[in-house]
């Protein structure tokens, strides 16, 4: 059989046929180009946000974030991921001290949550956004061992998988960061069930975080302004001036967008500065006003784009380890995202999580991208015989 | 993965793209269907109306000298919405504001709660949306502390701001004509078209009393309207739409404060002297009116109190003390709400009236030491005898007894006890002819009309007070028999009487209606603008204190002139003669202790003295005066309760004014040539006053501060003789003053005849 790519002509490959025959070739491209395309919006939108206090700054700063989470993904890509079971514990020790350090007096405050550790030069760590990524790696550890004969992990497993997985989720509800505290419940139910483990665990974990909610509701056991955030956007008139008013002015501002927008830097809400923390966990709202429901649907579609590759390569996840971090990432930007778009248009209520690869922040970025990086890698090793 | 993941897999799938459906469902229904919706709330969201403050116009002399203007203070105010909004209401920041004010917390928190009822001042009196005041004495440092601290002192704004300023140019007060600007309340803004509350704590106030009341409309310009975008703490942005304001007007009164001043002057000086001689001097009025024109040239009132307490919140203390009896009621105008019992100034009208009713001008009447009012002897004044005498000296020495006949037989021939049908009534025809009674109608609220106490008067008093006195014709008194039985019996004699027949005029009434006692009352300025009619030749003037309003650049936006609200019908000759009567009374009459030594040849001053007894209080001191006399020009009338004669304490307070006014005692003379100007002081476009042609607005005589300069004093020997033997005709009681006083007890209101 002559090679086609044999001889003078073989030797003489084109740049872009090198690049095809090399792993890159391999990615799923749909996933890479759909991030990069959130995080061009996404820093466009950032500038329009930030753009009326006069400088570049914020913009800049989330340009070189995006670079460095393009890296660190793209370092997480070219590791087996078959490598990061033996590395899970240090992540997982890694990401619990972080969470531990935030609660000493190192950590700092920022807009009600003691969830930041100042490095200096104007560069904070959040240390839960990294932790998302020790919990999804441990959880398709300890629930991902390979077993022999067994539909699903036995109950030591389960219960070491959800010992080990108090310990981070405790530290973050002491900050308290309610926003995280979902989105590892998320994760722990959505890889526990992907795990194959049996239903009355699943059922009654569900159940459990049910029951949990309810009791926490009833012994007042949220702060007054976690609990004016959750009810406020039933209601947003009934406490205008906090979080019912962030509420009523997200949902004026992508209701007043229509259908085309008000053109890119031409929303006047956004330039008014009425929808707080526009840059960050609002930041949908600049897309609703500026780019319209066009614009806005494009970014749903988009991440939904995200996650059904991801799915998608859960399936295919050439062992149980990889398919569950697959699993896990996807609950994990699955949850961020309809809790994001969710509490800016007034169907979920408000909580201070950021919307995946578009708000401004440079630990949520670096911990999308390298969840980005896991998905690349079990997508790209899921031929076991490669 | 195993089977049972697969299946989880593709629930999962399915719920996640369901979730995602679901955001896109609800960003077509936002975005979509209601769209239009939310645009429009968006624009209500960015756009805010400012209403742009007009700064309020001044208010000037006759020759354009400041008796109210602005300054600029930097204002501290605080919203209390936005306090009301902070988690602890407050009560956080404005404990930092009380420390940086040098205040305490308790008396920030009095001033900022809304005043209602049952809640005394210190309170907020004005809307509770306006921003309240609370310092507008604040240096620079402390104000931009609070405005580069804001994160610290949200609600609290400092900023700069027209207050209201009292310059007291050439000593002139005039506190009570003025008045003064209080916060508007929402009363206020719901019924009075026009009026906004532009958010400028400083300027949302309305004119409350005095001409800062009466010219509200005029000194208060027209707001303008701004719409302006705004961001969400309210900064703007930009601006849609707007509409300058356009300045108040410019008030030029025809006070002239260099005259103002010298009566301020002369009041106190003569309610010092006679707290020396022990009388207590507990109020005073003056007027000065030109004859010619019905203008106030000066218009005074003590207790006076500082104008400028108002600006910037009043305190509790200064607010007890404005209204308090201890300090004799400040804000009270004595010159237009004061009623008093006139005395004999009052005989210009009685006198004309005898002579309409037939007595010969030029007769010679018996003026004995008393006359008999049907049984009981009313008496003159000291128990002196004139003999038989013309009215000529009747008034220049002022005799009762001649009035008194006047009265009684007019009152006979009315029918008595038994009066006719349509009885004549000459004397209080004629007070009615001359004005008094009613209201001169001046630009000044809350004047008072006075009262004529005429047969109608009395019936619907009796109606008003017979219920009272029915009851204590039973009852008696058996308080006061306790200590003092002669007394009780007295008062239960009175009531029954009253109780009776208390509706009929009787032969009492009439004589101490004649000599302006009993239950005459009338207002100094009454007096005043009468004896203008009987200076000017019989027009009775409805007095103006304003005289233009000029626009902000300089063009005169309306006149305001006095109305001729009638003429005395006297004949010429009987005005002449009256006149020449009082050119004697300072020279030889009742008042020439107090002129002794005036120059009459450099200013002829004609006037009358009266000295009114007041039931239970000291005398009231008159003196009422005209002068040039063979050519008048001005009237000054001069009154202070419980103080002695009108020669004593009032005469010698005017001449001092006379003396001021045309420049007797060396100084220059207040009025140049003892002119006013006709014409308007002039207002440049950048607010510069210029003098109307021949008077200038800088004065280049500053009188020194607490002047003790020549105060004529009487000769001793014309010293009248101390009070009590000195008990004339019946006692009456003062029923004067404002309206807020308490009315004494009915049954004691008339003595026995």
């Amino acid at each position: 059989m002559i090679s086609e790519y044999g001889g003078a002509l073989g030797r003489r490959r084109s740049l872009p046929a090198r690049l095809l025959a090399s792993p890159a070739r391999r990615l799923d491209w749909a996933l890479l180009l759909a991030v990069l395309a959130l995080s061009v919006i996404g820093a466009v939108l950032v500038y329009s946000a930030t753009r009326a206090d006069g400088s570049e700054g914020f913009l800049k700063k989330h340009v070189l974030n995006l670079a460095i989470g393009l890296i660190l993904g793209g370092v997480t890509t070219a590791l087996d991921y078959r490598l990061l079971r033996a590395y899970a514990p240090i992540v997982y020790g890694a990401a619990c001290l972080g969470l531990a350090v935030v609660l000493t007096p190192v950590g700092a405050t920022v807009n009600g949550s003691h969830s930041w550790i100042v490095v200096g030069g104007g560069f904070q760590i959040q240390p839960s956004e990294f932790a998302k990524v020790g919990m999804v790696v441990l959880l398709a550890m300890i629930l991902g061992e390979p077993r022999d004969g067994e539909v699903g992990p036995g109950r030591r497993d389960i219960l070491l998988a959800l010992a080990l997985a108090a310990l981070p989720a405790g530290l973050v509800m002491l900050q308290p960061d309610l926003g995280t505290t979902l989105v590892f419940a998320t994760v722990i139910i959505g890889v526990l069930s992907m795990s194959g483990a049996p239903k009355l665990w699943v059922g009654g974990l569900i159940g459990a975080a049910a029951a949990l909610a309810v009791t926490v509701w009833w012994t007042h056991l949220l702060k007054p302004y976690q609990v004016h955030r959750f009810t406020a956007f039933a209601d947003p008139s009934a406490d205008p001036q906090g979080a019912g008013y962030n509420a009523q002015q997200a949902r004026i501002a992508v209701g007043s967008g229509g259908v085309f927008g008000n053109g890119l830097f031409h929303g006047e809400q956004t330039n008014g500065h009425f929808v707080p923390e526009q840059h960050t966990d609002f930041i949908f709202t600049v897309a609703g006003e500026e780019l319209g429901f066009i614009g806005a649907a494009l970014i749903v579609a988009l991440l939904g784009v995200v996650l059904w590759r991801g799915l998608r390569i859960a399936r295919e996840a050439a062992d149980l380890f990889g398919g569950l971090v697959a699993t896990g990432v996807v609950c994990w930007l699955a949850f961020q995202t309809f809790e994001n778009i969710g509490m800016t248009v007034g169907i979920m209520p408000i909580t201070g999580l950021p919307l995946p690869f578009v708000s401004y922040g440079g630990s949520a970025a670096f911990a999308n991208f390298i969840a980005v990086g896991l998905l690349q890698t079990v997508h790209l090793r899921h031929n076991p015989y490669e | 993965m195993g089977p049972r993941s697969h299946v989880r897999l593709v629930v999962l799938h399915v719920l996640v793209m369901s979730l995602l459906l679901s955001l896109g469902g609800r960003l077509w229904y936002l975005q979509v269907m209601n769209g239009a919706h939310y645009k429009k709330v968006a624009a209500d969201n960015r756009i805010r109306e400012i209403v742009v403050p007009a700064v309020r116009g001044q208010i000037l002399d006759d020759v354009g000298r400041p008796l109210v203007r602005n300054r600029t203070a930097l204002v501290v105010s605080v919203d209390r919405t936005a306090l009301i909004r902070q988690r602890d209401g407050g009560r956080a920041v404005l404990q930092r504001l009380a420390n940086l004010l040098g205040t305490r917390y308790d008396e920030l928190a009095l001033k900022v709660r809304l005043c209602g009822p049952g809640i005394k001042r210190p309170c907020w009196p004005g809307s509770p949306y306006q921003p309240i005041p609370i310092d507008d004495r604040v240096d620079a440092r402390k104000a931009l502390q609070i405005m580069e601290r804001q994160e610290d002192f949200p609600g609290v704004t400092a900023q700069l701001e027209p207050v209201r300023d009292y310059p007291r140019t050439e000593g002139a007060t005039a506190a009570q004509a003025l008045g003064y600007l209080q916060p508007i309340t929402q009363d206020e803004l719901n019924s009075r078209k026009g009026l906004k509350v532009t958010g400028f704590s400083g300027v949302d106030l309305i004119g409350r009393d005095g001409l800062e009341a009466v010219y509200d409309g005029d000194l208060r310009g027209v707001p303008g309207d701004r719409r302006v975008l705004v961001d969400n703490r309210g900064r703007v942005t930009g601006i849609a739409s707007e509409q300058p304001p356009v300045g108040g007007g410019t008030l030029v009164t025809s006070i002239d404060a260099k005259v103002q001043g010298i009566v301020e002057k002369a009041l106190s000086q003569a309610m010092q002297d006679a707290r020396h001689r022990g009388d207590p001097a507990d109020s005073a009025a003056s007027v000065v009116l030109d004859v010619r024109t019905g203008r106030i040239i000066a218009l005074a009132s003590f207790p006076t109190y500082d104008p400028s307490v108002w600006t910037g919140g009043i305190s509790q203390d200064e607010y007890d003390a404005l209204l308090s009896k201890q300090h004799g009621q400040p804000l009270i105008s004595r010159a237009t709400d004061g009623q008093f019992a006139p005395g004999s100034t009052f005989k210009i009208s009685s006198l004309p009236a005898a002579v309409k009713d037939g007595y010969s001008l030029h007769g010679i009447y018996p003026c004995p030491s008393s006359y008999m009012v049907g049984a009981r002897a009313f008496s003159n004044f000291e128990g002196e005898s004139g003999g038989d005498i013309d009215l000529h000296r009747a008034l220049v020495m002022s005799c009762d007894t001649i009035f008194y006949k006047f009265a009684y037989e007019e009152w006979l021939r009315d029918g008595g006890m038994h009066p006719v049908k349509n009885p004549k009534d000459p004397m209080e025809k004629m007070a009615r002819a001359y004005g008094f009674g009613r209201r001169t109608g001046i630009d000044l609220p809350g004047e008072a009309p006075g009262r004529i106490p005429d047969r109608a008067w009395k019936l619907s008093y009796w109606n008003d007070t017979k219920k009272t006195d029915c009851k204590r014709a039973k009852t008696g008194y058996p308080e006061i028999a306790k200590t003092d039985p002669a007394r009780a019996a007295y008062l239960k004699a009175i009531s029954s009487e009253n109780c009776v027949d208390g509706y009929v005029f009787r032969a009492g009434d009439a004589a101490n209606f004649s000599v302006g006692q009993g239950d005459v009352l009338v207002t100094p300025l009454q007096l005043a603008r009468a004896y203008a009619a009987l200076a000017n030749g019989g027009t009775l003037w409805s007095p103006r204190v304003g005289k233009a309003v000029i626009a902000p650049d300089g063009s005169v936006r309306r006149r305001i002139d006095p109305v001729k609200s009638g003429r005395l019908p006297v004949p010429s000759n009987v005005l002449t003669y009256i006149r020449k009567a009082l050119t004697d009374v300072p020279k030889e009459g009742t008042a020439a202790g107090a002129f002794g030594g005036f120059p009459f040849d450099r200013l002829a001053v004609a006037g009358k003295t009266g000295t009114a007894e007041v039931y239970g209080k000291k005398d009231t001191s008159w003196f009422a005066s005209f002068a040039p006399a063979n050519k008048p020009r001005y009237v000054v009338v001069a009154m202070v309760t419980q103080a002695g004669t009108g020669a004593t304490t009032a005469a010698p307070a005017v001449r001092q004014i006379w003396e001021g006014m045309y420049g007797l005692t060396g100084k220059p003379p207040a009025l140049p040539d003892g002119n006013v100007p006709d014409r308007l002081p002039t207002l440049a476009p950048d607010g510069t006053v210029n003098a109307p042609p021949g008077f200038a607005v800088t004065s280049d005589d500053r009188q020194p501060a607490p002047a003790k300069d020549k105060q004529p004093v009487p000769a001793k020997d014309e010293q009248p003789t101390p009070a009590e033997d000195r008990r004339r005709a019946p006692a009456k009681e003062e029923r004067s003053v404002p309206a807020n006083d308490e009315r004494s007890a009915p049954a004691h209101r008339r003595r026995p005849r």
